[in-house]
Formats: structure tokens, sequence, C-alpha cells
């Protein structure tokens, strides 16, 4: 056994490395460490960044653009990205619809599509999730029905990421009634800019915007519009998850967020001692370490073992299940460090101009509440746990 | 042994609920909070005039209560609605009027509104760290120095402030008129204020103030804790009635049986917490106060968290929602483990407990 990087994996972190030092600006790395919204524009300008050096679809094939890596350097490749407070990839056409379309899209739309996704002119946003289908997606009820060369689609989607600066959206949508639940979805691509869509934002908890509802009333989308073959969606929506699955660990954000509880703790000062000075301080932080020390090596051995068998198996529900967990209590952290002083809602400090907390704080205690939701999206832990009961344990 | 409400508390509590209920509904309160001045006056006056005020001082000083039961039933009703009015900084100034029988008719009546400011950045707990200082100036003294989160200090008339004088802790009395007060709302809707103090005039109330400032703490916390009770009772029964009612794979989601145990493990902690609420409640103004007051803090802040990040997750994505009200519950228990000391700071004074 052999825990360290080949020389090629290490050059490569290397180039990786010194790219972000060139290439990523100040500005960005700085509105990431904030930890606020970032702009459209600075996503964009992110990606564009990305796509020069062809780095943008870390997981599509050569042929299509991509990289053309394996999951290890994936794995560098993320973990660098946050280790210099990159922002994150947005990830709906380049992770999800991408991969999709190379897989069951016809020549026409891989063609149309992809170039699309990489030059950043089509921003996509996933149609999933209903007020009545969250966990149990496939009870989906947003109908399509064929009309001539078209789908008329009515209905609604819920949890829409980012669909708010979207030009496009696919959706997962109910083509026979009559048929058993997951045998009558299709897989069908909408320019949101169609008459009979209105999208909606939802309020998050802490007070962002991330998430909208999108209405669909009488949508007419051209029938060319459909991916794969009607009614067999569902197929598709089971790949797409386990191409959701590259990083699921977050393994880099959560070093990223140790980082900052350690620095913090370091610098917060209670009754003339550093907080780090506390024993029982220090204790959850040195918990959250040994956690997430584990969490780095589970992480290396499934993807050491999907680089060998070709693809990621249903264990890596752990990586999601623990690695979210880890992350939340490091964000739970970085909140109580501060104590009162995390109180004020963000925003209200720089009228006043006084500083509250260290420098690059003000979101910490908004951050937590955020977070809350990375066990809940993408397949709920209880869903995670259910894959793994029944697919690794076969109970 | 009765546990009880007497008569006379229970009628408070059920005249607090009602009114709170119909008056301070949730569409008011998301109104009222998150921005400044976070405080509706005219629902204010109407609290003071069921009573809510003047349950929190005894008959000598002008009340009607000021024990911890009737500190605890006040709160809890607040809790139940989220109400973000200033009644924790009137609690514990009645506590401190009342210590130091001095008049406190205006505060009991509602009119005039007070916040004590303690805490400080570097030394938000442990008040034997404090820098703020007081200097005699002519007939009274000068205060200089920066208090934090100071809550209600965004509305408050008069701030009850302790400061060092001479090597001990002093309690002053600073009109708001004479300060700088800066005011901001809090992530959980409240409001509070920082409190900057730069030769500031102040009138002593008492020098060494270290047994006063304990007390009114206590009586924090004992508000904190019930208000935290109230709050998990609201998120518990929200979290029940939406695993009966909202159904995915073809049967409500109560049916699952991990489900089941996650919300008796609520169950089991919210009790828990209740009760260390009652045994803080009835040390108030007893020796051992301080000892009980962390533990029912400590077992809040553990509680607290446990009750708002399980009703997030079994709720699932609708509890991350603004108008969703389990996320503002949530938040307020979260937010409500910084004050008065959090889970660890109270957990390091029963700590301290052993070795003594």
């Amino acid at each position: 056994m052999d825990l360290s990087f080949s020389e090629n994996d290490i050059a490569f972190r290397d180039e990786v490395r010194s790219y972000l030092a060139d290439n990523l600006p100040t500005a960005m790395t700085e509105a990431v460490r904030k930890g606020g919204e970032l702009t459209k524009e600075m996503m964009e300008e992110w990606h564009a960044i990305l796509q020069r050096k062809g780095w943008l679809a870390t997981i599509w094939p050569k042929e299509y653009g991509g990289p053309g890596w394996t999951p290890v350097q994936r794995h560098i490749f993320e973990e660098e990205c946050c280790r210099a407070y990159a922002p994150r990839i947005v990830p709906f056409g380049l992770n999800m619809l991408g991969p999709v379309l190379i897989e069951f899209g016809t020549q026409a739309q891989k063609e149309y599509y992809l170039p699309r996704i990489l030059s950043g002119e089509d921003w996509w946003c996933q149609g999933y999730s209903e007020p009545g289908a969250g966990s149990d997606l496939a009870s989906l009820k947003t109908r399509a029905v064929r009309d001539g060369d078209h789908w008329v689609i009515n209905g609604q989607k819920t949890w829409t990421t980012l669909g708010q600066h979207a030009d496009k959206i696919f959706c997962l949508c109910r083509t026979d009634p009559e048929a058993k639940q997951q045998q009558g979805i299709s897989f069908i691509l909408v320019d949101m800019n169609t008459p009979g869509i209105e999208v909606r934002p939802i309020r998050l908890i802490e007070g962002g915007h991330e998430v909208n509802e999108v209405f669909f009333t009488d949508v007419r989308v051209p029938a060319e519009n459909l991916v794969g073959e009607e009614n067999k969606g569902w197929t598709i929506a089971k790949f797409l998850l386990t191409h959701e699955r590259t990083g699921i660990a977050g393994v880099g954000f959560s070093m990223q967020s140790l980082e900052e509880v350690k620095a913090l703790a370091r610098k917060i000062r209670r009754g003339g001692k550093r907080l780090i000075d506390d024993p029982l301080f220090a204790a959850r932080i040195a918990q959250a370490e040994v956690d997430l020390e584990a969490m780095k090596i589970t992480n290396l051995r499934m993807l050491f073992k999907a680089q060998q068998q070709g693809a990621p198996g249903p264990e890596t529900s752990i990586l999601k299940i623990k690695g979210t967990v880890i992350h939340q209590e490091l964000k739970d952290l970085a909140r109580r460090a501060l104590g009162p002083v995390a109180a004020p809602f963000p925003g209200y400090l720089a009228e006043g101009n006084i500083m509250f907390g260290p420098d690059g704080t003000e979101h910490n205690a908004a951050r937590y509440f955020n977070n809350r939701k990375t066990s809940i999206f993408g397949g709920s832990n209880e869903i995670q746990r259910n894959i793994l009961s029944k697919a690794a344990l076969e109970l | 042994m009765d546990f009880n409400l007497t008569e006379d508390r229970q009628m408070l509590a059920d005249s607090l609920n009602r009114y709170l209920g119909d008056k301070y509904p949730v569409e008011h309160r998301n109104a009222v909070a998150y921005d400044l001045p976070c405080h509706d006056d005219g629902k204010w006056a109407e609290l003071a005039e069921l009573g809510a005020l003047f349950a929190l001082s005894p008959e000598s000083a002008g009340g009607f209560g000021g024990t911890g039961f009737d500190i605890a039933v006040v709160f809890e009703a607040l809790g139940r609605t989220l109400c973000p009015e200033p009644m924790l900084g009137a609690a514990m100034a009645a506590r401190i009027l009342t210590a130091l029988e001095q008049d406190q008719e205006a505060l009991l009546s509602g009119a005039t509104k007070y916040a004590v400011a303690l805490a400080e950045v570097d030394a938000p707990y442990d008040l034997q760290a404090m820098e703020c200082s007081a200097v005699a100036q002519g007939d009274g003294h000068a205060l200089t120095g920066r208090k934090t989160s100071v809550y209600g200090g965004q509305v408050a008339d008069v701030f009850l402030v302790a400061a060092m004088l001479n090597g001990a802790p002093a309690l002053f009395s600073v009109q708001a008129a004479a300060a700088q007060v800066v005011g901001y709302p809090m992530m959980d809707g409240a409001g509070a204020a920082e409190l900057l103090l730069d030769g500031t005039p102040a009138q002593l109330l008492a020098a060494d103030a270290g047994a006063i400032i304990a007390d009114a703490v206590n009586a924090g916390i004992v508000a904190l804790c019930a208000e935290a009770v109230g709050v998990m009772d609201v998120v518990h029964a929200t979290t029940v009635d939406y695993l009966k009612t909202r159904k995915q794979f073809g049967v409500p989601i109560g049916k699952f049986q991990v489900l089941q145990h996650r919300a008796v493990d609520m169950l089991t902690e919210i009790e828990q917490a209740r009760s260390i609420t009652i045994k803080a409640a009835s040390e108030l103004g007893g020796p051992d106060a301080g000892r009980f007051a962390s533990m029912a803090k400590n077992m809040i802040g553990r509680a607290g968290r446990l009750v708002a990040e399980e009703a997030i997750q079994m709720h699932g994505g609708i509890a991350m929602t603004w108008e969703y009200p389990v996320s503002h519950y949530a938040k307020r228990l979260i937010m409500l483990d910084a004050q008065l000391g959090d889970t660890d700071y109270h957990l390091s004074r029963v700590m301290a407990d052993l070795a003594a």
C-alpha cells in the first residue's frame, strides 16, 4: 500500500497550483473568502478562465472538449481549487447535462448544446424536484403531452438552483401517466424564454436567493428536445446520480473550513486568552480534524476503486453522508467561535462602520444556516442510507 | 411536590399565549423582526397591560411575581411565538433594580425600556475580563469602552452598564441619549445594539456589583432557557405534524421507523431541557443559582441544536425556506446559545465545581 500521489500526479498538482496562482482574480478569491453570494458575472468569468485552459468540463471525455483527466487528477484539481479559494463550478450544464448528452443525446443535440455549455452561452438549471416529489422523485407530476411536433408541458418544479440566471432547464416530465412510476418519465430540454414559464424566487432561511420555483403553463417545446427515448428518463436520472458524485465528499471545502476555524480560534480572544487555548473549543476542532483526516482517506480509497473499476459504486453514499456532516460541523464551529459577535444580520455592519468579528466573518452564522441544505439536497442523507442499505448491504 | 403551575401563573400563561397567538402571529412577527427597530410599540404596551412586565418583579418592588417560575412563564410564552420584543433586558434590569431597591415603576408599566449591557467583544461571557471602565467625574462618573450585543439596546431608553471601577465590576445607569448606540437586527430577527462609550456620563448604581450582576445573569438564563423550551415545543409539534401529513413513497413519512425514532429522540431531549430549566428556575436567587443556571444553559444549548437541526433535516427543503416558520424557530434556537454564555462556557463552569 502506498498513499502518496504518483510523480505525474504531483507534477499535475503543481501545474494546477501555478495556473490558479496566475489566473484566479483576487476579487474572486476575496468574494469566496467572505462567503457572500457571488454574482452571475463572476461565475461566468471564472468558467471562461478555466475554459481558456481546457479545464472547465472536467468530467467530459477529451473528444468533446474535456481535459481527459483520471479520477485522481479531478480530485487534485478540486482540492487545489478549494485551497486557492476559487469559486465553485456551476454544475448543471457542465457536470450534469453534459455527460447526459454525451451518453444519451443525438448527434445534433451534442453538436448544438455541448459547445454552448463550454462557451458559457447557455446557463442550465435543473428541473427535477417538485413540491410533492422530493426524496420520492419518481412520483413527479409535471406533465408533457405530445401535440404534433411539440411537447406541451404543465406543472411545477422547485428548488431550482440559480434558475434566476438560467437560459435553459432540463426537466424530468411524466409522459405516460398509465405506466409504473419510474417507467413513464422523459428527459426534456426547455428554453426558459418559452412563453408559459414563470420563475419565482424562494428566499432561504438565512435570507439569500439561490433557489427558485419554476411554473409551466402550456409550455410548447419542440419534439426534438427529448433526450434519449420517450419514457426512459428515469434511466438518465439514475445515470446522472452517479455523475453528481464527483467531489461529493466536499473534502476540499472542509479542509478550507478547518483552516478558517483554526485561524479564527487563534485570533479570537476570550477574557485575555486565545479561544484555541480553551480546551473545550480546542477539543471540538480536534474532533472535526480527526473525522476529516479519515474522510480524506475514505475519499481517496473510493476514488482509487472507481479508477480501477471504471465507475463509482453505491458505497460512495458514505462520502455524501459523512462529508456533509463534517462540513456542517465545521460551519457550526465557525459560528460558535464568534459567540454573540456572529449574531448581527449580515449587511447592517457596514452601515454603522463597526467591525464585529475578525475580517471576513460577517457571514459565518448565515453560512452555518445555509449549509444545512447539503444534507438535504442531491439525495438527502436519509436517501443515501437507503441506497447503502439496499445496494451495499442488500438489506 | 407539585409540578403544576399555580393558578395565577397558569392564568398569566394562558392569557399571554392567547394574546401572542392572536396578535403576534408569525406573519406579524416576521414583519417586525429582521428590520430596525425590531419592535412594535403598541404590542409592547399591550403585553405590559397583560402583566408580562409586572410578572418580572416581586410585590415589594411593585410587581406581582419575580421568582424564577414567573420569569419562565413569561418567556416560554414569548418563545412559542418567537416574539422579538426586548423582554430580556427588562427581566434582567428588573432583577437589578429590585436588588438595589430602586424605583422601577416605569419599567414595569412598559413606559421606559431598559437594556443591560454586560458583554464585550473580547469578553462575551466571562465578565471578569471586561475592559469597559469608569472614572469619577463631577457629581457622577464617566464610562469608556464598548459593550457588544446589548439585547434590546436598539430601542432602549436606559442602559444598565457593567464597568470596572477601582478594580471591581460596578453597575451604572446610562441614558440612551447620552451614548452612541448602533442598533441592528440579528440573524434570529430580534434587535440588539453596540453601545459605544467615550467619557459618557453615567450614574453609579452599585460599586462592587459582582453578585448583583451574577443574579441578573442567572435570571436572564432562566428566561432564555424557558424561551427555548417554548420554541422547541412548537418546533417539535410542527415536525410531528409534518411527519403525519407529508407523503412520499405513498405513505406519510412518519411511517418510516428511522424518522419515528428521531422524533422521539427530540422529545426526550426537550423533556430533559424542560426539567433542568425548572430546576434552574427553582434555584434562582439561592446559593446554588449559578451552578444550576449553567447546567440549564448547557443542556439547552445541546438540545436546541439537536432540535433545530433535526427539525430542518426531517422536514427537508421546506424548512430551509424563509416562508416556512420552522426556519425562524431554528434560527432562534441556534442563536440563543451565544446569549449569556454558550454550551461550552457553562460546561466549564460546571467543571470548575468538580475541582472545588
